[in-house]
Protein backbone atom coordinates (compact mmCIF):
# COMPACT_ATOMS: atom_id res chain seq x y z
CA UNK A 1 0.00 0.00 0.00
CA UNK A 2 1.21 3.54 -0.85
CA UNK A 3 2.04 5.69 2.24
CA UNK A 4 0.53 8.68 2.48
CA UNK A 5 1.77 11.66 1.51
CA UNK A 6 0.29 13.76 4.73
CA UNK A 7 -0.35 12.72 8.10
CA UNK A 8 -1.96 14.84 10.69
CA UNK A 9 -2.89 13.54 14.08
CA UNK A 10 -4.58 15.69 16.78
CA UNK A 11 -3.15 18.91 15.99
CA UNK A 12 -3.71 22.02 17.60
CA UNK A 13 -2.27 25.52 17.74
CA UNK A 14 -3.42 28.84 19.70
CA UNK A 15 -2.44 32.02 19.64
CA UNK A 16 -2.28 33.99 23.28
CA UNK A 17 -5.20 31.45 24.26
CA UNK A 18 -7.49 32.10 20.88
CA UNK A 19 -7.16 28.64 19.56
CA UNK A 20 -6.75 28.62 15.75
CA UNK A 21 -6.49 25.28 15.14
CA UNK A 22 -8.59 23.27 17.36
CA UNK A 23 -7.59 19.43 17.79
CA UNK A 24 -7.67 18.25 14.07
CA UNK A 25 -6.65 14.86 12.43
CA UNK A 26 -6.51 13.64 8.54
CA UNK A 27 -4.83 12.05 6.14
CA UNK A 28 -4.34 12.88 2.59
CA UNK A 29 -3.15 9.92 -0.10
CA UNK A 30 -0.27 10.41 -2.30
CA UNK A 31 -0.99 11.87 -5.74
CA UNK A 32 -4.47 13.02 -4.40
CA UNK A 33 -5.60 16.99 -4.73
CA UNK A 34 -7.33 18.05 -1.42
CA UNK A 35 -8.77 21.24 -0.88
CA UNK A 36 -8.59 23.37 2.92
CA UNK A 37 -11.63 25.02 2.79
CA UNK A 38 -13.69 27.41 5.36
CA UNK A 39 -14.65 31.06 5.85
CA UNK A 40 -11.97 33.77 6.99
CA UNK A 41 -10.18 32.80 10.04
CA UNK A 42 -11.21 28.62 10.02
CA UNK A 43 -7.63 28.20 10.78
CA UNK A 44 -6.74 26.69 6.66
CA UNK A 45 -3.43 29.07 6.54
CA UNK A 46 -2.53 28.22 10.25
CA UNK A 47 -3.01 24.28 8.99
CA UNK A 48 -0.89 24.89 5.89
CA UNK A 49 1.71 26.87 7.95
CA UNK A 50 2.43 24.19 10.03
CA UNK A 51 2.50 21.69 7.63
CA UNK A 52 5.26 23.45 5.96
CA UNK A 53 7.28 23.74 9.23
CA UNK A 54 6.62 27.76 9.24
CA UNK A 55 4.78 26.87 12.63
CA UNK A 56 5.19 25.00 15.74
CA UNK A 57 2.16 23.18 16.65
CA UNK A 58 1.26 22.91 20.54
CA UNK A 59 0.49 19.54 20.03
CA UNK A 60 -0.15 16.75 17.61
CA UNK A 61 2.12 15.27 14.97
CA UNK A 62 2.61 15.76 11.54
CA UNK A 63 4.33 13.63 9.06
CA UNK A 64 5.26 14.40 5.21
CA UNK A 65 6.16 11.65 3.37
CA UNK A 66 6.89 9.75 5.88
CA UNK A 67 8.95 12.39 8.16
CA UNK A 68 7.69 14.39 11.46
CA UNK A 69 7.35 17.88 10.16
CA UNK A 70 8.38 19.80 13.49
CA UNK A 71 11.72 17.28 14.14
CA UNK A 72 13.24 16.63 10.71
CA UNK A 73 11.64 19.23 8.07
CA UNK A 74 14.66 19.50 6.29
CA UNK A 75 14.82 15.98 5.33
CA UNK A 76 11.48 17.08 3.77
CA UNK A 77 11.75 20.53 2.35
CA UNK A 78 13.78 19.66 -0.51
CA UNK A 79 10.69 17.47 -1.47
CA UNK A 80 8.03 20.47 -0.61
CA UNK A 81 7.26 23.47 -2.31
CA UNK A 82 4.64 26.33 -1.70
CA UNK A 83 2.92 29.26 -3.19
CA UNK A 84 1.06 31.83 -1.90
CA UNK A 85 -0.37 35.47 -3.16
CA UNK A 86 0.48 36.79 0.17
CA UNK A 87 4.26 36.33 0.66
CA UNK A 88 6.04 37.56 -2.27
CA UNK A 89 9.44 37.02 -4.39
CA UNK A 90 12.05 40.01 -3.90
CA UNK A 91 10.71 43.06 -6.06
CA UNK A 92 14.26 44.78 -6.74
CA UNK A 93 15.39 41.05 -8.69
CA UNK A 94 14.31 40.20 -12.34
CA UNK A 95 12.48 37.06 -12.76
CA UNK A 96 15.74 35.31 -13.82
CA UNK A 97 17.60 36.27 -10.65
CA UNK A 98 14.62 35.27 -8.21
CA UNK A 99 14.57 31.91 -10.21
CA UNK A 100 18.44 31.60 -9.81
CA UNK A 101 18.37 32.02 -6.25
CA UNK A 102 15.63 29.44 -5.18
CA UNK A 103 17.50 27.01 -7.39
CA UNK A 104 20.40 27.21 -5.65
CA UNK A 105 18.22 27.36 -2.29
CA UNK A 106 16.92 23.83 -3.66
CA UNK A 107 20.10 22.81 -5.23
CA UNK A 108 18.39 22.28 -8.49
CA UNK A 109 20.58 20.55 -11.59
CA UNK A 110 21.37 22.59 -14.72
CA UNK A 111 19.78 24.99 -13.29
CA UNK A 112 19.78 27.43 -16.41
CA UNK A 113 18.36 24.45 -18.47
CA UNK A 114 15.38 24.11 -15.85
CA UNK A 115 14.62 28.40 -15.65
CA UNK A 116 14.28 28.12 -19.15
CA UNK A 117 12.05 24.88 -19.61
CA UNK A 118 9.56 26.62 -16.42
CA UNK A 119 9.85 30.02 -18.74
CA UNK A 120 8.74 28.48 -21.74
CA UNK A 121 5.73 26.27 -19.80
CA UNK A 122 4.67 29.30 -17.60
CA UNK A 123 5.52 31.90 -20.81
CA UNK A 124 7.84 33.53 -18.75
CA UNK A 125 10.27 33.82 -21.29
CA UNK A 126 9.17 37.73 -22.27
CA UNK A 127 9.86 38.83 -18.38
CA UNK A 128 12.68 36.68 -17.58
CA UNK A 129 14.26 40.22 -16.97
CA UNK A 130 12.01 42.38 -15.46
CA UNK A 131 12.04 43.17 -11.82
CA UNK A 132 9.72 40.59 -9.61
CA UNK A 133 7.68 43.97 -8.62
CA UNK A 134 6.76 45.45 -11.74
CA UNK A 135 4.79 43.06 -12.81
CA UNK A 136 1.14 42.14 -13.21
CA UNK A 137 -0.74 40.36 -10.86
CA UNK A 138 -1.12 37.44 -13.18
CA UNK A 139 2.75 37.60 -14.03
CA UNK A 140 3.30 37.31 -10.43
CA UNK A 141 1.20 34.50 -10.01
CA UNK A 142 3.38 32.57 -12.85
CA UNK A 143 6.72 33.44 -11.88
CA UNK A 144 5.78 32.51 -7.94
CA UNK A 145 4.40 29.33 -9.70
CA UNK A 146 7.37 28.64 -11.52
CA UNK A 147 9.75 28.84 -7.91
CA UNK A 148 7.39 26.71 -6.76
CA UNK A 149 7.97 24.23 -9.55
CA UNK A 150 11.63 24.02 -9.79
CA UNK A 151 12.36 21.50 -7.62
CA UNK A 152 9.71 19.03 -9.21
CA UNK A 153 8.20 18.93 -5.81
CA UNK A 154 5.81 15.97 -4.67
CA UNK A 155 3.99 17.73 -2.01
CA UNK A 156 2.49 21.18 -3.28
CA UNK A 157 0.85 23.40 -0.75
CA UNK A 158 -0.72 26.63 -2.51
CA UNK A 159 -2.44 29.31 -0.58
CA UNK A 160 -5.58 30.94 -2.90
CA UNK A 161 -3.88 30.17 -5.69
CA UNK A 162 -5.61 32.54 -8.27
CA UNK A 163 -7.11 34.64 -5.89
CA UNK A 164 -7.03 38.10 -7.58
CA UNK A 165 -6.56 36.69 -10.69
CA UNK A 166 -8.97 37.73 -13.42
CA UNK A 167 -11.21 34.61 -15.04
CA UNK A 168 -9.29 33.64 -17.89
CA UNK A 169 -5.38 33.68 -16.22
CA UNK A 170 -7.25 32.06 -13.28
CA UNK A 171 -8.40 28.90 -15.52
CA UNK A 172 -4.92 28.86 -16.73
CA UNK A 173 -3.65 28.48 -13.58
CA UNK A 174 -5.81 25.52 -12.77
CA UNK A 175 -5.45 23.94 -16.29
CA UNK A 176 -1.57 23.86 -15.17
CA UNK A 177 -2.05 21.94 -12.03
CA UNK A 178 -4.29 19.94 -13.20
CA UNK A 179 -1.48 18.88 -16.13
CA UNK A 180 1.51 19.17 -12.95
CA UNK A 181 -1.07 16.28 -11.23
CA UNK A 182 -1.21 14.29 -13.90
CA UNK A 183 2.11 13.88 -15.37
CA UNK A 184 4.22 14.21 -11.64
CA UNK A 185 1.87 12.26 -9.64
CA UNK A 186 2.26 15.07 -7.10
CA UNK A 187 -0.01 15.60 -3.98
CA UNK A 188 -1.49 18.97 -4.00
CA UNK A 189 -3.28 20.44 -0.86
CA UNK A 190 -4.88 24.19 -1.78
CA UNK A 191 -6.70 26.59 0.15
CA UNK A 192 -9.54 28.19 -1.16
CA UNK A 193 -12.34 30.32 -1.40
CA UNK A 194 -13.38 29.30 -4.83
CA UNK A 195 -15.57 26.39 -5.17
CA UNK A 196 -15.25 25.56 -8.72
CA UNK A 197 -11.88 25.47 -8.89
CA UNK A 198 -12.25 22.92 -5.74
CA UNK A 199 -15.14 20.90 -7.85
CA UNK A 200 -12.39 20.81 -10.89
CA UNK A 201 -9.41 20.13 -9.20
CA UNK A 202 -9.89 18.11 -5.85
CA UNK A 203 -10.27 14.91 -5.25
CA UNK A 204 -11.43 15.42 -1.38
CA UNK A 205 -12.11 18.38 0.40
CA UNK A 206 -11.72 18.87 4.35
CA UNK A 207 -14.18 21.54 5.34
CA UNK A 208 -12.71 24.05 8.30
CA UNK A 209 -14.74 26.62 10.96
CA UNK A 210 -13.77 27.89 13.97
CA UNK A 211 -10.69 25.94 14.35
CA UNK A 212 -12.34 22.55 13.96
CA UNK A 213 -12.24 20.02 10.79
CA UNK A 214 -16.56 20.13 10.39
CA UNK A 215 -16.70 17.67 7.55
CA UNK A 216 -14.59 16.20 4.31
CA UNK A 217 -15.47 13.97 1.84
CA UNK A 218 -15.18 13.87 -1.99
CA UNK A 219 -16.97 16.76 -4.14
CA UNK A 220 -19.71 14.60 -5.07
CA UNK A 221 -19.84 13.15 -1.70
CA UNK A 222 -20.59 16.50 0.29
CA UNK A 223 -22.51 17.21 -2.35
CA UNK A 224 -24.62 14.35 -2.47
CA UNK A 225 -24.88 14.11 1.76
CA UNK A 226 -25.81 17.98 1.74
CA UNK A 227 -28.19 17.71 -0.81
CA UNK A 228 -26.93 20.77 -2.88
CA UNK A 229 -25.65 21.55 -6.46
CA UNK A 230 -22.58 22.93 -6.46
CA UNK A 231 -19.99 22.99 -3.34
CA UNK A 232 -20.76 27.16 -2.40
CA UNK A 233 -23.99 25.95 -1.55
CA UNK A 234 -22.28 23.43 0.79
CA UNK A 235 -19.90 25.71 2.14
CA UNK A 236 -22.69 28.38 3.03
CA UNK A 237 -24.48 25.35 4.86
CA UNK A 238 -21.76 24.50 6.70
CA UNK A 239 -20.50 28.35 7.73
CA UNK A 240 -23.81 29.36 8.89
CA UNK A 241 -24.99 26.14 10.47
CA UNK A 242 -27.64 26.27 8.09
CA UNK A 243 -28.10 23.10 7.12
CA UNK A 244 -26.73 19.40 8.71
CA UNK A 245 -25.77 16.83 5.89
CA UNK A 246 -28.44 14.46 5.01
CA UNK A 247 -26.56 11.98 5.28
CA UNK A 248 -23.56 11.21 8.15
CA UNK A 249 -20.44 10.52 6.26
CA UNK B 1 28.53 21.50 -0.41
CA UNK B 2 24.83 21.96 -0.78
CA UNK B 3 24.81 23.98 2.90
CA UNK B 4 27.74 26.06 0.91
CA UNK B 5 25.49 26.00 -2.31
CA UNK B 6 22.30 27.46 -0.12
CA UNK B 7 24.73 30.22 2.04
CA UNK B 8 26.20 31.26 -1.71
CA UNK B 9 22.60 31.72 -2.70
CA UNK B 10 21.84 33.94 -0.26
CA UNK B 11 24.54 36.44 -0.86
CA UNK B 12 24.21 36.12 -4.53
CA UNK B 13 20.75 37.49 -3.90
CA UNK B 14 21.98 40.50 -2.22
CA UNK B 15 24.57 40.80 -4.38
CA UNK B 16 21.69 41.01 -7.71
CA UNK B 17 20.58 43.77 -5.32
CA UNK B 18 23.55 45.64 -5.44
CA UNK B 19 24.11 44.87 -8.71
CA UNK B 20 20.62 46.52 -9.79
CA UNK B 21 21.47 49.60 -8.25
CA UNK B 22 25.12 51.52 -8.42
CA UNK B 23 23.58 54.42 -6.22
CA UNK B 24 23.30 51.50 -3.81
CA UNK B 25 26.80 50.80 -3.83
CA UNK B 26 27.77 54.35 -3.94
CA UNK B 27 25.64 54.99 -0.76
CA UNK B 28 28.17 51.98 0.97
CA UNK B 29 31.26 53.86 0.43
CA UNK B 30 29.90 57.27 0.41
CA UNK B 31 29.70 57.93 4.42
CA UNK B 32 33.09 56.11 5.01
CA UNK B 33 34.93 58.67 2.72
CA UNK B 34 32.38 61.61 4.25
CA UNK B 35 33.25 60.87 7.65
CA UNK B 36 37.00 59.87 7.02
CA UNK B 37 37.30 63.80 5.15
CA UNK B 38 35.88 65.18 7.74
CA UNK B 39 38.47 63.80 10.77
CA UNK B 40 41.34 64.15 7.98
CA UNK B 41 41.09 67.80 8.21
CA UNK B 42 40.16 67.65 12.25
CA UNK B 43 43.14 65.73 12.56
CA UNK B 44 45.66 68.04 10.48
CA UNK B 45 44.22 70.76 12.76
CA UNK B 46 44.54 68.80 16.07
CA UNK B 47 48.50 68.15 14.38
CA UNK B 48 49.60 71.65 14.84
CA UNK B 49 48.06 72.21 18.38
CA UNK B 50 48.16 68.90 20.02
CA UNK B 51 51.30 67.32 20.82
CA UNK B 52 49.57 63.57 21.43
CA UNK B 53 47.67 64.06 17.41
CA UNK B 54 51.30 65.28 15.90
CA UNK B 55 53.56 62.96 17.42
CA UNK B 56 51.33 59.92 15.76
CA UNK B 57 50.35 60.80 12.45
CA UNK B 58 47.32 59.47 11.04
CA UNK B 59 45.65 58.21 14.55
CA UNK B 60 42.31 59.67 14.25
CA UNK B 61 41.98 58.97 10.19
CA UNK B 62 42.92 55.14 11.64
CA UNK B 63 40.71 55.03 14.03
CA UNK B 64 37.50 56.87 11.91
CA UNK B 65 37.97 54.08 9.29
CA UNK B 66 38.20 51.20 11.84
CA UNK B 67 35.44 52.54 13.40
CA UNK B 68 33.53 52.26 9.91
CA UNK B 69 34.68 49.15 9.56
CA UNK B 70 32.85 47.74 13.03
CA UNK B 71 29.62 50.04 12.05
CA UNK B 72 29.82 48.67 8.29
CA UNK B 73 30.18 45.20 9.99
CA UNK B 74 26.91 45.80 12.06
CA UNK B 75 24.80 47.02 8.76
CA UNK B 76 25.77 44.74 6.50
CA UNK B 77 24.36 41.89 8.76
CA UNK B 78 21.22 43.78 10.31
CA UNK B 79 20.29 45.34 6.82
CA UNK B 80 20.98 42.02 4.97
CA UNK B 81 17.68 40.50 7.13
CA UNK B 82 15.80 43.47 7.07
CA UNK B 83 16.01 43.50 3.37
CA UNK B 84 14.45 39.67 3.63
CA UNK B 85 11.54 41.25 5.77
CA UNK B 86 11.05 44.53 3.70
CA UNK B 87 10.43 42.05 0.93
CA UNK B 88 8.22 39.72 2.75
CA UNK B 89 10.77 36.79 1.57
CA UNK B 90 11.59 35.29 4.85
CA UNK B 91 8.17 32.63 4.14
CA UNK B 92 9.86 32.13 1.22
CA UNK B 93 13.22 31.49 2.81
CA UNK B 94 12.24 29.79 5.74
CA UNK B 95 10.13 26.75 3.60
CA UNK B 96 13.20 25.86 1.66
CA UNK B 97 16.05 23.80 2.68
CA UNK B 98 17.78 26.98 3.64
CA UNK B 99 18.72 26.34 7.76
CA UNK B 100 18.48 29.21 9.76
CA UNK B 101 22.52 28.94 10.53
CA UNK B 102 23.08 29.08 6.99
CA UNK B 103 21.00 31.99 6.55
CA UNK B 104 23.04 33.76 9.54
CA UNK B 105 26.42 32.74 7.56
CA UNK B 106 24.74 34.47 4.29
CA UNK B 107 24.25 37.77 6.43
CA UNK B 108 27.53 37.60 7.59
CA UNK B 109 29.03 36.75 4.27
CA UNK B 110 27.31 39.90 2.89
CA UNK B 111 28.29 41.81 5.70
CA UNK B 112 32.07 40.82 5.03
CA UNK B 113 31.18 42.52 1.52
CA UNK B 114 29.47 45.68 1.89
CA UNK B 115 32.23 46.70 4.38
CA UNK B 116 34.94 46.03 2.19
CA UNK B 117 33.26 47.76 -0.48
CA UNK B 118 32.19 50.53 2.48
CA UNK B 119 35.31 51.09 4.26
CA UNK B 120 38.36 50.11 1.51
CA UNK B 121 37.81 53.24 -0.67
CA UNK B 122 37.84 55.82 2.37
CA UNK B 123 41.10 53.90 3.19
CA UNK B 124 42.33 54.97 -0.38
CA UNK B 125 40.97 57.92 -0.50
CA UNK B 126 43.15 58.64 2.99
CA UNK B 127 46.28 58.47 0.88
CA UNK B 128 46.41 61.46 -1.76
CA UNK B 129 44.43 63.44 0.43
CA UNK B 130 46.38 63.28 4.02
CA UNK B 131 49.44 61.14 3.07
CA UNK B 132 47.97 58.49 5.62
CA UNK B 133 48.18 55.15 4.62
CA UNK B 134 45.95 52.84 6.75
CA UNK B 135 47.63 49.77 4.87
CA UNK B 136 51.22 50.57 6.26
CA UNK B 137 50.16 49.04 9.48
CA UNK B 138 50.51 46.02 7.80
CA UNK B 139 49.19 42.21 9.46
CA UNK B 140 48.47 44.01 12.52
CA UNK B 141 45.59 45.90 10.34
CA UNK B 142 44.14 42.56 8.42
CA UNK B 143 43.91 41.18 12.63
CA UNK B 144 42.22 44.65 13.81
CA UNK B 145 39.70 44.72 10.87
CA UNK B 146 38.50 40.86 11.31
CA UNK B 147 37.81 41.73 15.29
CA UNK B 148 36.23 44.99 14.46
CA UNK B 149 33.85 43.39 11.95
CA UNK B 150 33.34 40.16 14.02
CA UNK B 151 32.13 42.67 16.79
CA UNK B 152 29.89 44.62 14.00
CA UNK B 153 28.53 41.30 13.27
CA UNK B 154 27.71 40.46 16.91
CA UNK B 155 25.85 43.68 17.51
CA UNK B 156 24.19 42.97 13.50
CA UNK B 157 22.76 39.69 14.81
CA UNK B 158 21.61 40.86 17.93
CA UNK B 159 19.69 43.62 16.11
CA UNK B 160 18.26 41.12 13.61
CA UNK B 161 17.10 39.13 16.78
CA UNK B 162 14.99 42.09 17.68
CA UNK B 163 13.32 43.10 14.33
CA UNK B 164 12.48 39.41 13.88
CA UNK B 165 10.95 39.21 17.53
CA UNK B 166 9.48 42.75 17.79
CA UNK B 167 8.91 43.41 13.74
CA UNK B 168 10.22 46.37 11.74
CA UNK B 169 9.61 49.18 14.06
CA UNK B 170 12.53 47.92 16.09
CA UNK B 171 14.40 48.31 12.88
CA UNK B 172 16.52 51.68 14.20
CA UNK B 173 18.34 49.35 16.32
CA UNK B 174 20.90 49.03 13.63
CA UNK B 175 21.77 52.08 13.47
CA UNK B 176 21.50 53.47 17.06
CA UNK B 177 22.98 50.23 19.34
CA UNK B 178 26.24 50.73 17.90
CA UNK B 179 26.37 54.34 18.96
CA UNK B 180 25.45 53.37 22.70
CA UNK B 181 29.04 51.35 22.90
CA UNK B 182 31.30 54.01 21.19
CA UNK B 183 31.98 56.10 24.03
CA UNK B 184 33.37 52.61 26.13
CA UNK B 185 35.02 51.63 22.93
CA UNK B 186 38.12 54.17 23.02
CA UNK B 187 37.85 55.16 19.42
CA UNK B 188 39.73 58.29 19.39
CA UNK B 189 41.41 58.14 23.03
CA UNK B 190 42.61 55.84 25.61
CA UNK B 191 40.41 53.84 27.84
CA UNK B 192 42.29 55.36 30.86
CA UNK B 193 41.11 58.88 29.57
CA UNK B 194 37.31 56.90 31.22
CA UNK B 195 36.43 57.97 34.70
CA UNK B 196 37.18 54.84 36.56
CA UNK B 197 34.44 52.90 37.29
CA UNK B 198 33.68 52.98 33.66
CA UNK B 199 36.43 51.01 32.54
CA UNK B 200 36.01 47.69 33.27
CA UNK B 201 32.82 47.98 31.08
CA UNK B 202 35.37 49.36 28.29
CA UNK B 203 37.70 46.27 28.64
CA UNK B 204 34.18 44.03 28.68
CA UNK B 205 33.89 45.23 24.73
CA UNK B 206 36.13 43.98 22.08
CA UNK B 207 36.33 47.52 20.42
CA UNK B 208 38.38 48.58 23.32
CA UNK B 209 40.69 46.06 22.86
CA UNK B 210 41.26 46.62 19.32
CA UNK B 211 41.34 50.58 19.21
CA UNK B 212 44.32 50.16 21.94
CA UNK B 213 46.23 47.74 20.11
CA UNK B 214 46.06 50.00 17.75
CA UNK B 215 47.41 53.12 19.21
CA UNK B 216 49.95 50.87 19.93
CA UNK B 217 51.08 50.01 16.75
CA UNK B 218 50.81 53.27 15.72
CA UNK B 219 53.32 55.02 18.72
CA UNK B 220 55.35 51.96 17.04
CA UNK B 221 54.79 49.87 20.23
CA UNK B 222 54.49 46.68 17.97
CA UNK B 223 51.31 44.60 18.16
CA UNK B 224 50.00 43.90 22.03
CA UNK B 225 49.10 40.11 22.13
CA UNK B 226 47.36 40.45 25.56
CA UNK B 227 44.95 42.94 24.12
CA UNK B 228 44.84 40.82 20.83
CA UNK B 229 43.63 38.20 22.87
CA UNK B 230 41.18 40.16 24.68
CA UNK B 231 39.44 41.29 21.49
CA UNK B 232 39.79 37.35 20.02
CA UNK B 233 37.84 36.24 23.05
CA UNK B 234 35.51 38.57 23.75
CA UNK B 235 34.29 38.49 20.57
CA UNK B 236 33.95 34.47 20.15
CA UNK B 237 31.80 34.81 23.13
CA UNK B 238 29.62 37.68 21.89
CA UNK B 239 29.49 36.63 18.62
CA UNK B 240 28.32 33.09 19.72
CA UNK B 241 25.96 34.77 21.85
CA UNK B 242 24.18 36.80 19.28
CA UNK B 243 24.17 33.97 17.08
CA UNK B 244 22.64 31.58 19.73
CA UNK B 245 20.30 34.43 20.70
CA UNK B 246 19.45 34.91 16.59
CA UNK B 247 18.71 31.15 16.19
CA UNK B 248 16.59 31.22 19.40
CA UNK B 249 14.38 33.86 18.77
CA UNK B 250 14.23 32.29 15.19
CA UNK B 251 12.47 29.31 16.56
CA UNK B 252 10.19 31.25 18.82
CA UNK B 253 9.50 33.12 15.66
CA UNK B 254 8.67 29.43 14.16
CA UNK B 255 6.31 28.75 17.23
CA UNK B 256 4.30 32.49 17.14
CA UNK B 257 3.93 32.56 13.60
CA UNK B 258 6.55 35.56 12.72
CA UNK B 259 7.84 34.01 9.85
CA UNK B 260 4.80 34.89 7.57
CA UNK B 261 3.57 37.88 8.54
CA UNK B 262 6.39 40.24 8.47
CA UNK B 263 6.94 43.02 6.15
CA UNK B 264 6.29 46.85 5.81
Amino acid sequence: MTQPAIVVDNLRKSFSGQVAVDDISFTIAAGSTTALLGGNGAGKTTTISMLLGLLLPDSGTIRVLGEDMVRHRYRVLPRLNFSSPYVELPHRLTVAENLTVYGHLYGIPRLKQRIAELACELELTDILKRPAGKLSAGQKTRVALAKAMLNRPDILLLDEPTASLDPDTADWVRGFFQDYQRKSGATILLASHNMAEVERLCDQVLMMKQGKLVDRGSPQDLLGRYGRDDLEQVFLDIARDRRQPLVES
Amino acid sequence: MSAARRIGAVMLRHLYVMRGSWPRVLEMAYWPAINMTLWGFTSQFFSTHSSWVAQTGGILIGAVILWDVMFRGNLGVALSFMEEMWSRNLGHLSVSPLRPHELMAGMLGMSLVRTTIGVLPAGLLAIPLYHYSIFDMGLPLLVFWLNLMVSGWAIGLGVSALVLRFGLGAESMAWVMIFALAPLSGIYYPISTLPAWLQPLAWALPPAHVFEGMRQVMQGNGLDWGLLGGAVGLNVFYVGAAGSVFLYVHHVARRRGLLLNVGE
